[in-house]
């Protein structure tokens, strides 16, 4: 591959990793992160809380189970509820790992090396969250593999006709494969880690994992060639995965839902809800574990670009749908609009204006790019502003279409915010999880930045 | 420099060199292959493209396998959709095609991807032999030390039929290394 192509650092923000690293510091300091580290008190202090907010999962879900889809706000005609409106959040969120991994490695983005672990770990824990809410919004979770073909006595086959069959595709598609690419990624770190590791059990279970990996050049070659072929398989994966959540909704008649802007719009802001989501994680664990020096502020300040401008596409999405209304001439179609900007869920959508149009708008200024406790704040906005989208979409689309008669109103009860509260914890505890047991920075990469790794061939005798 | 001798009767499985940069280790492979030994390996803590070229590595089977499992993704995917709208379960709904062919280009997709993925990563794996716990390069302890973390290594195997163990040692050093071991069975 060619070497990265530089800019000019009147556009840069400083370096990708900073000086003074070489080949053994920066394989000691990410992989000591795990093995040296003692658990601070402040690692199990946040683990308890994070620990305790998922406990909302298990109550939500066992009364769920026991009681049926009854104990949620659903209803006719607003069947779709939180369920849908947090799993199409969640899997959003998914999206910013595979374009950091996939996406950035095609077009040799050197700044992605520090952060594709990180974000790829988030993409599939994001994704585990995300699977959940369609299995339980069955109400009957034990039947669930009914989405998938198989011979059967009832002699039923899934209809291949259907967005919510591809949607069973789709994601089981990108969490296999985003799960393997990320295995593949770990591999030569966990050998790095089964070399350094301290302790005897601790050498054997990397070990175990490592499964004997020991650099040769012959593997390195399969390897490289490996990564290269999941990276382009993932590129179109991650576009049709949100492509074809949207067409739950774009492929219904639901005014509201039967545009054709859906895909793009839906990717773009699949990508701008997860790269806010990296800089909410990202912030913090770059300040805990002093990592200043590695996820410097060109990763922050890139990440701040790229949500700007996938916000700004959302932006013109959200013009696109207005448009249309007044295009179409649909009187369902300009009904679903006046009911967004002054039916009773208005103030939601007021609400995603500032936070998804408005807020990022901040992010055109340099200075507010490389302020942290800024950037960390809007990215927040911004993932509060996702949820709502996602909200206003399924739950506003929904509650007022054709007939007056059969209109409605949504509130979730209790057992709504339990299960979508304790999705977060779940996600929460498998952030704090990984970041102790497995380099959250891939070792190798970062050692590909360093002046060491170049090749510099010494004159032959 | 000092060399551990190690007892014929345990066997040699061939000579190692440490090297202290990627540079160091390209030209000392490049030089080791015009010299005419071919069972030798390069051992680095990152992927070196230099060193394809330098040891003429060009397999390009996990990108074969890659293609043919796609392949049979993308066939099984559509065959899958057809075969099940068309044969097992054919419903008439407003008269439309039952083989619609763009509705089952999502599933096509999708399997495409997975299989194409799923093959990419294994043949990888399996072609490099892995998972293989024990590796007679591991009794180097130099190796276990740096291999991963900072440092090259180049081992002549000695099923090379040039190899020869005084004439190895004596190439070996002309190469410039850090250190040289001999590596047990």
């Amino acid at each position: 591959m060619a070497q990265p192509v530089e800019l000019p650092d009147r556009i840069q923000v400083g370096p990708v990793i900073d000086e003074g690293h070489s080949l053994a510091s920066v394989s000691d300091k990410i992989s000591g992160i795990v093995l040296k580290r003692k658990t601070t008190l402040g690692w199990a202090l946040g683990f308890v809380v994070v620990f305790s907010i998922m406990q909302g999962l298990l109550a939500g879900a066992t009364w769920l189970f026991i009681k049926g889809v009854g104990v949620w706000g659903i209803n006719i005609p607003v069947g779709w509820g939180f369920a849908i409106v947090n799993f199409v959040w969640w899997i959003g969120i998914g999206h910013a790992g595979t374009l950091i991994s996939a996406i950035l490695l095609l077009l040799n983005q050197s700044w992605r090396n520090a952060i594709n672990r990180f974000a790829e770990a988030m993409t599939l824990f994001a994704v585990m969250c995300a699977g959940l809410f369609p299995v339980l919004h069955t109400g009957r979770p034990w039947l669930a593999y009914w989405l998938f073909p198989y011979p059967n006595t009832m002699d039923l086959w899934p209809q291949f006709r259907s967005p919510l069959v591809w949607d069973v595709f789709a994601v089981s598609t990108y969490f296999t494969i985003s799960l393997v690419f990320w295995f593949v990624g770990l591999l030569p770190d966990l050998a790095t880690l089964r070399d350094g590791a301290n302790k005897r059990w601790k050498a054997v279970t990397y070990g175990v994992l490592a499964m004997g990996w020991r650099g040769s050049a012959r593997h390195w070659q399969r390897y490289e060639k490996a990564s290269l072929l999941l990276a382009g398989l993932a590129t179109p994966l991650v576009v049709s995965v949100h492509t074809v959540v949207s067409f739950d909704f774009a492929v219904s008649m639901i005014p509201g839902w039967h545009t054709t802007i859906f895909p793009p719009y839906f990717v773009a802001g699949a990508i701008y809800s997860g790269f806010a989501m990296v800089l909410s994680l990202m912030i913090p664990v770059r300040t805990f574990y002093g990592l200043e020096d590695v996820i410097t502020m060109r990763h922050l300040n890139n990440m701040a670009k790229v949500t700007l401008a996938t916000g700004l596409i959302v932006g013109y999405g959200y013009m696109m749908e207005a448009f249309f209304w007044y295009f179409s001439g649909d009187v369902y179609e300009r009904y679903a609009t006046y009911n967004r900007l002054f039916g009773p869920y208005a103030p939601f959508y007021y609400a995603l204006i500032f936070c998804n149009i408005i807020t990022p708008q901040f992010l055109w200024f340099k200075r507010i790019r490389t302020n942290v406790f800024v950037l960390w704040v809007i990215s927040i906005v911004v993932n509060i502003g996702m949820w709502l989208e996602r909200f206003v979409i399924v739950v506003v689309s929904l509650h007022r279409d054709f007939l007056p008669s059969s209109w409605g109103m949504y509130w979730p009860t209790i057992w709504d915010w339990a299960v979508f509260t304790g999705t977060i914890g779940f996600f929460l505890v498998c952030i704090f999880l990984f970041i102790r047991v497995l380099p959250m920075i891939t070792i190798f990469e970062l050692r590909m930045l360093l002046p060491g790794a170049r090749v510099k061939e010494p004159v032959a005798q | 420099m000092s060399v551990d001798l190690i007892a014929e009767e345990q066997g040699l499985y061939g000579l190692m060199a440490e090297f202290e940069t990627a540079g160091e280790l390209v030209a000392a492979a490049r030089r080791t292959r015009a010299a005419g030994f071919r069972k030798f390996d390069a051992y680095s803590p990152i992927p070196i493209h230099e060193l394809d070229e330098a040891m003429d590595l060009h397999d390009n089977r996990v990108s074969l396998c890659t293609l043919i499992g796609g392949l049979v993704g993308c066939v099984g995917g559509f065959s899958l959709c057809s075969w099940v709208e068309g044969v097992a379960l054919p419903l008439n709904i407003g008269g439309r095609p039952l083989i619609s062919v763009p509705m089952f280009i999502p599933i096509t997709f999708e399997l495409t991807i997975l299989i194409g993925g799923l093959t990419a990563a294994i043949s990888m794996i399996v072609m490099n032999g892995l998972p293989r716990p024990y590796h007679p390069v591991f009794n180097v302890e130099r190796f276990v030390a740096t291999a991963s973390r900072n440092k090259f290594f180049l081992c002549i195997e000695s099923e090379d039929p040039m190899f020869d163990r005084e004439m190895t040692v004596g190439f070996l050093e002309s190469l410039g290394p850090e250190e040289i071991a001999e590596v047990a069975k």
